[in-house]
């Protein structure tokens, strides 16, 4: 097995061992999702023409919850260290750590979609446009927020230093995976533009933020 | 592969604007250890995360003669700081067994557990041990990946006698086979004919 596989495994088995991470993520977006209607109101019609933004919305600031300990939790118990000694190249365990992040926090979030569909008044249809472009778009949310990550604890600031670095920079994919998923109900755009212009911004993300991450993390050692 | 020599000539380390200290040099042969001592905050600590590659030289030069060319000094050491990269929810095995393959191909976690004396309590959580089982489990890592630099900082904090003289031992069988230890310590850690790197307290 290689040194990213195994990195890998072990923080998946370190976020379903802890509990919390996958399963507190969903809880957030659930309620976040059920708390919209309350606050907009019973209009159908309305809440089924913002569903995908309020879904996309949801799913954005849960996927933020856990990000402050992707890499402070390392750092702290000084794993950073032997990580940065070792001869697997920083950047690649990065990589495997904000793969394993995701799939522990960002594909519950998109499995949890066609549940909250429904509270949203969402189609089948329609629902499965929102979890597709999750799918699709999640991945650079934990990518962007990998180098957040590093940057806090490179500055040895945590908390919510960390949201306002990172929600600034998920802006474009917000407004394309919304495009998308409005794209797929209500068109008049064909669905294909916005989502090509998603998947190739996760692609972008998954290729700078290994990348930005380790250069803040070697930067920040002092 | 020739015997490994570390040299270090005038290292100097500045942390937070303050220079904590310069000047330094040093050179290890293959089978010697080093003593790095001074009073707190002379910067012992501080010189071993720079040969572990963990911080920047502010200046002088750390060189490897004998080891891999291409690899960096950290890459070819361990280090065993104050923090025990132990992760509480992985059992011990588990914990020995990740830094293991991760860090080479060590796989044998059974003997090096059966080395610091933590065999029987493989399958507990490592959140339920006490600071000198942690130590000792830290300890395991080196035994169970080989590399040729030790950089131990305080190595005996937290050890009982017992665990002191495994160590000891650890680290005679590490020279003998033509390792390198530097250690930061306050105290004699049971080796005999290791020099002695004393970093002053200059202000």
């Amino acid at each position: 097995m290689t040194a990213f596989a195994i990195l890998l495994l072990r923080d998946m088995r370190l976020a379903v061992r802890q509990g919390g991470g996958a399963l507190i993520g969903v809880l957030f977006f659930l309620i976040v999702v059920t708390l919209m209607p309350f606050a907009i109101g019973p209009d159908l019609a309305l809440l089924a023409r913002i569903g995908p933004a309020i879904l996309w919305l949801g799913a954005l600031l849960a996927s933020l919850l856990a990000l402050d300990r992707l890499i402070a939790a390392d750092y702290e118990d000084g794993s950073l260290d032997l990580i940065l000694m070792a001869r697997t190249p920083l950047e690649l365990a990065l990589l495997a750590k904000a793969l394993a992040h995701w799939l522990t926090t960002g594909l519950p979030l998109v499995l949890a979609t066609p549940l909250l569909g429904l509270l949203l008044n969402l189609d089948p249809r329609a629902t499965g446009a929102v979890a597709l472009t999750l799918l699709a778009g999640t991945p650079a949310l934990t990518f962007i927020g990998l180098a957040g990550a590093a940057l806090t604890v490179a500055l040895r600031r945590g908390g919510l230093l960390i949201a306002v670095l990172v929600l600034p920079l998920t802006v474009p994919v917000l407004i394309f995976g919304v495009a998308a998923s409005n794209a797929a109900i209500v068109g008049p755009l064909p669905f294909g533009t916005p989502f090509t212009i998603l998947v190739a911004l996760t692609l972008m993300s998954a290729v700078i933020g290994p990348f930005a991450a380790a250069a803040a993390l070697r930067h920040g050692l002092e | 592969m020739r015997p490994i020599r570390l040299l270090g000539s005038d290292l100097a380390c500045v942390r937070g604007g303050r220079t904590v200290f310069r000047g330094v040099s040093f050179t290890v042969e293959a089978g010697q250890a080093v003593l790095v001592s001074g009073p707190n905050g002379a910067g012992k600590s501080s010189l071993l995360r720079l040969v572990a590659g963990l911080i920047r030289a502010a200046g002088g030069r750390l060189t490897l003669e004998g080891g891999e060319a291409d690899a960096p000094v950290g890459e070819q050491a361990h280090y065993l700081g104050h923090q025990d990269a132990l992760k509480p929810s992985l059992t011990v095995g588990e914990n020995l067994a990740f830094w293991g393959r991760y860090l080479g191909s060590g796989t044998a976690t059974a003997t090096a557990l059966a080395a610091v004396g933590l065999d029987a309590i493989a399958d507990l959580p490592a959140g339920y041990l006490s600071a000198g089982q942690r130590r000792r489990l830290s300890i395991a890592r080196l035994v169970a990946v080989p590399r040729a630099i030790w950089l131990l900082d305080e190595p005996t904090s937290a050890l009982d006698a017992a665990a002191q003289a495994i160590l000891a031992d650890r680290m005679r069988g590490h020279l003998a086979g033509g390792g390198i230890i530097l250690a930061a310590t306050h105290g004699p850690i049971g080796l005999d004919g290791a020099q002695e790197l004393r970093l002053g307290a200059e202000r």
